[in-house]
């Protein structure tokens, strides 16, 4: 996959700069042949701040709230994330089963209402008006008009995601939920029958939302090519290869469906993934060390989690998973606009395991916290945060301080794959060198569908205007297309 | 009783993007009657579900471009493209309610403190603390007011007011 990126005499650049639609900043090149091909596509950043170094010297009780800084819209898989690695730093091998429900419903809370967000407020325009339609109406506020009802069950799915958040978490930003080794507050019973009086709405927006997501990819064959890659898939899985988002082995797939390693222990990650560093791009590009950088990209989120995994312990999202591998006749699903299939898949997933928790007598326990252990120098957290796979790995000094950290995040194991994906749209919408919104829209959807977090991918806050540029062979600037934050095209 | 929401948005985990959080914990800490304090890292849609059955909204935002100390305007609601973000602006949340509720949004303003440094794991600056200082009288000052009188006035166009 690895292109020459050394521009030729006979080669023209495309910037389009950022991505709406996505978290952070963003930024598209495009370099052409002489023949109007694209030679190479890339995705990048144009912004970092490391916080692998910022995070260096502090206690590392303090690690699970700092991370959440990273980002407004996933704080809390990057504290479960990190929790889980503090877990090990004292020494605690198994929560109290209080403790990891809370936790679960915590991350099902976070995860439902993130993916309520991509579908219905992200990217329910692109695929409910048409990649092609009218931009003044492909967005939320032409949901809104248009199908009033579907936008406002996107609201409270957002509302009743954020509402177990804070339940749990005791407040809505920069919340204290999780301490070494367990949980900081109980959930009273009030506060689990009020999440209770809602759920069976949740369960039922969330089977309509995968119903409609299941009808638009599969009647529209045209989806099923956009920007699809054959990829390998990496995701964690139960001990009975189930779909898991809070804690598992590490399963990696080939294309095929074939298996490169199986219930691996997140531990041990460095010996089976690495990161290249690219010098065009502050995203690294990580890879399965047994297939080598050319070979080894792989997908994570939602479209890899469901590939991957043997079954859903939920009945609902189990039946949802089984329409989706017979619409890939038993294999894998490649088509890239089936992630958003898949995303509700785990939305329903969510609400149902939701409900099963808030319905279980330990989520109200007040035993919290688990005895510490022997404590160690390192520790390695893995979750599957609502865009995939997320890795935080921490080593500490004899006085707890924070010596080396070490951040995997799902937009960055995606990185690649978002590169072919821009690439395959481009060669496909690239008109002579005309950029044009539509060009621009299907090359936003491509990217979208991985529903990127641009902020976490460089450990940055980003921002959002939009430039696109066309440069001629000798690097002159032929046209240019600017959306600035107020959404107008110049 | 008329009753005001205060929403302040930002992440207090990078510098002066913590002005509004901090702001609306100073307020929340007086437990003012018919005064509701809430904050956010950032403003989504789901938001407009706490704008329901307020009379009015005050957001708060740090802002690195506005005079100093702060300023305060009232806005209404706009279509613009921030809600093609992971984030909304004010105005787009307004615009996001009537569609959702298919009235008028509650009369809302926002209350901009100027800020200076939004790195990664920084405190507060030492300039934006008094700023915060002065909105922070302001506010507690607007909550106290009966009459929308003293609204009106601190918003009928941008002002920087000590």
């Amino acid at each position: 996959m690895e292109q020459n990126i050394t521009p030729s005499p006979n080669l023209r650049r495309v910037a389009i700069d950022p991505v709406t639609r996505v978290e952070g900043h963003g930024k598209i090149t495009l370099l052409l042949d002489d023949n109007n091909h694209i030679h190479e596509a890339r995705f990048h950043i144009v912004e970092f701040r490391g916080f692998e170094k910022f995070i260096q010297g502090r206690p590392y009780r303090e690690v699970p709230f700092i991370v959440q800084r990273l980002c407004g819209i996933c704080p809390v898989s990057h504290q479960l994330a990190a929790a889980k690695a503090v877990d090990q730093l004292v020494g605690v091998e198994r929560l109290t089963p209080t403790a990891e429900k809370l936790r679960r419903l915590l991350h099902f809370g976070q995860v439902l209402q993130s993916h309520a967000l991509h579908f219905f407020h992200l990217s329910s325009p692109d695929l409910l008006f048409g990649f092609g339609s009218d931009p003044a109406q492909r967005n939320i506020v032409g949901v809104l008009d248009k199908y009033p009802e579907l936008a406002l069950k996107g609201v409270k799915l957002r509302k009743y995601g954020q509402q177990i958040i804070a339940a749990i978490s005791g407040k809505r930003i920069h919340g204290t939920a999780t301490v070494p080794g367990g949980m900081n507050k109980p959930l009273t019973v009030t506060e689990r029958n009020a999440l209770l009086a809602d759920i069976k709405d949740i369960l039922a927006w969330t089977q309509d939302a995968l119903a409609l997501n299941e009808q638009i990819h599969t009647a529209h064959p045209e989806h099923a090519g956009f920007a699809t890659l054959r990829s390998n898939f990496l995701s964690l899985v139960g001990s009975g290869g189930e779909l898991e988002l809070y804690h598992g082995g590490l399963r990696a797939r080939a294309a095929d469906g074939s298996s490169i390693f199986d219930q691996f222990d997140y531990r041990g990650y460095q010996d089976i993934l690495r990161e290249e560093v690219r010098p065009w791009s502050y995203m690294k590009f990580p890879y399965l060390v047994g297939l080598g950088k050319q070979q080894g990209w792989y997908r994570v989120g939602p479209l890899a989690r469901v590939n991957n995994c043997d079954s859903i312990t939920t009945p609902l999202a189990e039946a949802g998973r089984k329409r989706f591998r017979e619409f890939g006749r038993g294999g894998f699903v490649h088509d890239t606009l089936a992630y958003h299939w898949a995303r509700m898949i785990e939305a329903l997933h969510c609400a149902e395991s939701i409900q099963e928790l808030l319905h279980d007598p330990d989520i109200t326990g007040t035993d919290l916290v688990a005895d510490p252990g022997e404590k160690r120098r390192e520790g390695i957290g893995v979750i599957e945060a609502p865009r995939g796979t997320l890795f935080h790995h921490y080593q500490i000094d004899e006085q707890g301080l924070i010596t080396k950290a070490n951040l995997i995040v799902s937009t960055t194991s995606n990185n690649q794959a978002m590169n072919e994906s821009v690439r395959s749209v481009a060669n496909e919408y690239l008109d002579d060198h005309q950029l044009t919104e539509g060009l621009l829209n299907h090359l936003e959807v491509a990217v979208r569908a991985y529903d990127p977090c641009l902020s976490c991918a460089t450990h940055a806050m980003g921002k959002m205007p939009l430039q696109v540029e066309l440069f001629d062979a000798t690097g002159a600037l032929v046209s240019k297309l600017t959306r600035s934050a107020t959404d107008v095209c110049e | 009783m008329v009753k005001l929401l205060l929403f302040g948005y930002g992440n207090p985990g990078r510098g002066d993007d913590g002005l509004g959080p901090e702001l609306i914990a100073r307020i929340a800490r007086l437990r003012l009657d018919d005064v509701e304090c809430q904050n956010d890292m950032q403003l989504q849609v789901e938001h407009v579900t706490d704008l329901a059955g307020c009379d009015r909204v005050l957001f708060v935002d740090a802002d690195i471009s506005c005079a100093e100390p702060f300023e305060i305007s009232g806005i209404r609601p706009e279509k613009d493209g921030s809600y093609t973000s992971h984030a909304m602006s004010p105005t787009a949340l307004l615009h996001a309610y009537s569609q959702v509720y298919g009235k008028d949004a509650p009369p809302a303003f926002l209350l901009r403190i100027r800020g200076y440094d939004f790195e990664l794991g920084d405190p507060l600056t030492d300039k934006a603390y008094a700023n915060l200082d002065a909105a922070t009288q302001l506010v507690a000052k607007l909550c106290a007011a009966a009459s929308p009188e003293i609204w009106r006035i601190k918003s009928e166009a941008p002002l920087n007011v000590t």
